[in-house]
Parts: structure tokens; sequence; C-alpha cells
């Protein structure tokens, strides 16, 4: 690794890079064969792998977390006079939309993580080991649920310190993160059936960004829909985006909207029976 | 199904589009031996790899692994053989050590069996120092190995190299060579595919070859080499003086014409299969007549060679080649340099 000091790694490093082919023999002498993991223990192990890249590369977080820092102080402060009057007039209903809208952007993470996996071809060992197929999805969307949460912990802390402040308070706060959680976890199913699908991460990402804009910005997250032309508030109206913001406000400021709620939820459970049938159809199939 | 045998398959096929991948192919792998699948780029090797560790499934054909029907049983198949892929299949974000323990803990080792069982495999790869780098900082070599090390972490009945040694430098290839031979030793069947005829020579106790998806021939090394014909005795002689000597005395013991090489010392014949001990004898007239040989050495063709014969091209990528292979067996007396 390090070249400053040549003698220590040139006599350090060769007799352990060595082959041992006398313990070979000994690792290779057949043990008795363990039962393969169960699916939870094995979406566990794939949900540590994705936490480990996480604390070996801290820097993939850089953009988890100033996401959602610059888009919480541009949006108050640049539209927040314009909007609702004040920065802090806008900020109470902009930040549940704001949490709503980095978490969604970072959903797609899952689906090119999947993605580099089939390129790298660790996916062909996974795919060939005795378990529980969808474990390695299921795992990563749990290890990336704790970006979500960490972005979404940064989005709030920030919007406390500019001016939030959320009448449902911690509790509030923290079943409007809960529900943000579950949908994420619902949508990610999109993006692992594109990462199976694409060729390369990079079309993962441009084809998730492609959806997700239109849908993020095309609802009620930074304005109210009433001055948008009907076609346009008719699309806003059935964007699950749309529900999940209302619902995370009324949450978060301890006035729950059942009705948006329930939509929300509904969403969810739509998505994952949608998707995570296409994905593991498309996990099983070949390429 | 025979129950001595590893893999058997019978008209293995697989087409990805209007690409006939592989075109009906029958394979018999002895249980602890080694299998060679030898081709070029592209012959469909890894696609029959692919298919025996259920990663693809055959579109036609019948194939046991194991003594488990291929389609139909293949969780059972999965848990006992393990694939190395073309590519290192191993996680270069995480550290060697993680791979392994990752590996180990979804074959449902708990935490710290899995642990000590990473770090006894690192060492006998020679990955130790290594052990806690993350693998993108890995040579080729280690890559290997450690790939290698995961595939075997609960030790396999049969494992599955898909070109173990390309792009690795000749003592990185030994390395994997040592490998596969533990593995055997230990019981392990072992089926790889190469594209180095060197490889299979070296490795594999029968050989499949295998051109456009299907197995042209099938045989030892000795066998697939003595199927192309005739091999070679060359001679080199300490003094060019003795040459014309040791010419009459080699015609008259092998009964062949000898033939003088542009090094003024060396001579050769054609060798007949079966001819070792005219041979012999050929040498011992030499030493008795006080021609000193400086060394010889009786050359079967290479498999290069065979695999020219076979096959009408060399054992290159065959993309370019559109003409059609002559009939399999035949001698032929172009060199292929």
């Amino acid at each position: 690794m390090t070249t400053t000091d040549s003698t220590t790694t040139s006599t350090g490093s060769p007799a352990t890079a060595e082959l041992r082919v006398d313990r070979l023999e000994t690792v290779l002498t057949p043990t008795e064969r363990p039962v393969p993991a169960g699916p939870w223990t094995a979406s566990l192990v794939f949900a540590w792998r994705a936490i480990l890249k996480i604390k070996h590369v801290p820097m993939q977080l850089f953009d988890v977390t100033m996401f959602p820092i610059m888009f919480t102080v541009l949006f108050t402060y640049l539209f927040g006079g314009a909007i609702a009057g004040s920065p802090r007039e806008y900020i109470q209903d902009l930040l549940p939309g704001i949490l709503v809208m980095t978490v969604a952007m970072i959903t797609p993470y899952t689906g090119m993580g999947l993605n580099q996996d089939i390129q790298k071809g660790i996916f062909d060992r996974f795919r060939s080991m005795p378990i529980w197929g969808p474990a390695a999805l299921v795992g990563a969307l749990l290890g990336d649920a704790l970006r979500y949460s960490l972005a979404a912990m940064i989005t709030v802390a920030l919007g406390i310190a500019i001016g939030f402040r959320p009448g449902g308070g911690a509790v509030g706060v923290l079943l409007a993160v809960g529900l943000l959680l579950v949908f994420s976890f619902s949508l990610s199913w999109i993006w692992t059936a594109v990462g199976l699908r694409m060729q390369t991460p990079e079309s993962v990402m441009q084809v998730s960004m492609m959806i997700l804009f239109p849908l993020t910005f095309a609802s009620n997250v930074f304005v109210d829909p009433a001055t948008m032309p009907g076609w346009v508030q008719a699309f806003v109206d059935v964007n699950p985006i749309t529900h999940l913001t209302t619902a995370a406000r009324s949450l978060a400021h301890g006035i729950p909207d059942t009705g948006a709620i329930a939509a929300v939820l509904v969403a969810s459970v739509v998505l994952v029976a949608v998707f995570a049938p296409v994905t593991m159809r498309l996990y099983r199939s070949e390429r | 199904m025979n129950p001595h045998l590893a893999v058997e398959t019978i008209g293995l096929a697989k087409s990805f589009g209007a690409t006939r991948a592989v075109a009906g192919v029958d394979l018999e792998v002895r249980s602890g031996t080694v299998f060679g699948l030898l081709g070029p780029n592209g012959a469909g090797k890894t696609t029959i790899v692919r298919m025996l560790a259920t990663l693809l499934r055959p579109d036609s054909g019948t194939a046991w692994v194991l003594g488990h029907d291929l389609v139909q049983d293949a969780p059972l198949v999965r848990r006992r053989v393990s694939l190395t892929g073309q590519f290192a299949s191993v996680d270069e974000e995480l550290t060697g050590r993680e791979n392994l323990v990752m590996i180990a803990r979804l074959h449902g080792m708990p935490p710290r069996p899995a642990r000590s069982r990473a770090d006894e495999l690192l060492e006998a790869f020679g990955l130790a120092d290594a052990a806690t780098r993350l693998v993108k900082t890995y040579s080729g070599g280690m890559r290997r190995r450690l790939d290698i090390a995961a595939t075997i972490v609960v030790t396999p009945d049969l494992v599955f190299l898909d070109e173990p040694t390309t792009g690795l430098d000749p003592r990185s290839r030994n390395q994997v060579w040592d490998i596969v031979r533990a593995l055997v030793a230990g019981g392990t069947t072992v089926m790889l595919t190469t594209q180095y005829l060197e490889e299979a020579d070296r490795l594999a106790d029968r050989i499949a070859i295998i051109d456009r998806g299907h197995k042209i021939a099938e045989g030892t090394a000795g066998e697939l080499k003595a199927s192309v014909g005739a091999g070679a005795l060359h001679v080199r002689l300490r003094q060019a003086a003795q040459r014309p000597e040791a010419e009459r005395l080699l015609a008259a013991a092998l009964a062949t014409e000898i033939h003088l090489e542009g090094d003024p010392t060396a001579l050769s014949a054609t060798v007949d299969e079966g001819d070792e001990e005219r041979v012999a004898h050929a040498l011992a007239e030499l030493a008795r007549a006080g021609v000193a040989v400086a060394d010889f050495a009786l050359g079967k063709p290479s498999l290069d060679e065979v695999f020219l014969a076979l096959t009408g091209h060399p054992a290159e990528p065959a993309d370019a080649q559109t003409d059609t292979a002559p009939p399999a067996g035949g001698p032929h007396d172009e060199e292929a340099a």
C-alpha cells in the first residue's frame, strides 16, 4: 500500500503473500456442511454488507447529507417570502415536503448498487448459493433504510435550527419519518427491477431521475396546487408523492390526515405487489 | 444416471436469440477428477458452466449434477456446488476478510466460526497481510485467490472454475494451479474452462474440446495429442562435426528419414506413436558410438496443434473464421507457427 519504506514492504509481505500449500490441505478438508442461512439471517447479512460499504467509504453519504441541506436552505430563503409571506412561515409546510423529496431522490441507490453487483459478477456468486433469492435485495433495502433515516434526521435537525416548529412534536415527526420509510422501501422495488434490467449503473440513475423529477416536482411539495392548470392538478392529485407529503405534514403537525395516510399505505402495498414479483422474475431470469 | 459421475449431460443445449451457444453437448465427468473444457472465446464453455451451476436454464437436454437433476433439483445442486466466475466475483468495496465472513454467514455459519474460517482461509491463501484491506486495492492474483477462497468457504463437492487464470501473471497462475491440485487431492471434483492449452494439459485428467457450441473431441491430453498423429524426436549434439555420424545411426535405428535443422548441431525425426522403445534404442546407439548428446526431447504434438487439426483454426477468437472444420483426427503437416 505505502511505498515510503521499501525495505519493510519488501521484507514484510512476501513471506505471508506466499500460498501456504501445506495449509491448503487443512482448509480443504471437508467439514460438516452447515444449514444455509434462512431468509431473515441472509437478509441481515446483506444489510450488514451495505452498512460496511458506508463505513469504508463515508464519502458516499456526501450527497445524502448535502442534498437535504441545500434544498432546505435554498427553498426556504429563496421562495419563502414570495410563496408564504416569510421563510419561517414557508418552512412549516416545506420541511415535510423536502423530507419526502430528499428520501425519494435517494431511493434509486438500491437499484444502482444491484446493477453494479451484476456487472461485477458477484451477483452470480449469490445466485449460485443455497440462499433465499430475495435476500440480497431485501438486505440491500434494509441497509439503505439507514441512508434514508440519516437524510431524514439531517433535514429535520436543520429545519428545526432555522425555524421549523412541528405541532406534533417528536412523536409526530417520528411517525412522519416512519411513514416515509415505508413508502421509500416500497418505491425502491421499482429501481431494483430497473437495476436488473439496465446495462449500466448510470442508465439506472438516468431512468430513475426521469421518473423521479416529474414525480416530486409535480406535487404539492413546494407550492399549493390550487394555482396550477387543471391538467397538472389532475396529475398532482393522483401522484403518491402528493399524498405522502400531505400525510407527512399532517403527522408532523399533529393533525393526522387519515385519508392521505391510507392512500400512502395503499400505494406502498401496490408498489410492492407489482414490482417485487417483477424484480424477482428478473432476478431469477438469466442474463 | 451413473453414481460415479459428478456431472452427466445428454444433449445439453442453450440458445440466446438466434445464436446457438451450446448445441447439444454430452459430457461425463468422473467424481474426484479435473475435467477441462477447452476452447476459444465464444465457444460456449462459459454457457455450459453457467448452466451446470444453475445460473442458466438449459433449453433442452438432460443433466445430472452430483446425482441431482439440474433443473428439477436446482436448490439441492446449489447446496453442493460452487462457482468461481470469469471475473473475480468478490466485493471490491469490502475487505478480503469481510468478503469471506459474508459468504460463510450466508452458508449458515454462526458469526464466530465464520470469522475463524475466514482467517484460516486468508492464511492458507497467503492473504493474511491483506485481510483488512479493501479488495479494490488487491492485485489480479490476490483477487483471484480470494475469489477461490470464497468458493471453498464450505468445501463443495464440485467446483466450477471459469477461466481461473485468464489475465494472471505466471506466478499467480502457478498458485491457482496449486490450489486446484489441492482441491482435487481433498476429494473435490473440479470442472474448469480455459483457453490455454497448456493449462488443460497440466491440470485436467480429461479434456473436452469445445468449438462453436459443439464438443469436437474428448480424451486425456495424451489421447488428444495422439489422435492427430505423430510426434517428433529432437536431438542436439555437443559437436557439429558428429552430426553426419549421428544422422546415419539414427536413420538406421529409427528406420526413418532424419531432418537436419538449421542449427548445425541439431537433428530431428518423425516418430510414430508407440515408438518410444525404438527411440530409446536409437539414443543408446548414439552413446555407444561416442556421439555426445547435449539434449534430446521426444515431443508429442502440442495441444495447439491438436486444436488446429481438429477445428481448422487456431485456438484464438473464432469470430473471423468462417470455414468449416476438417474431419477430426486427420493428420496435418502444417505447423501452426
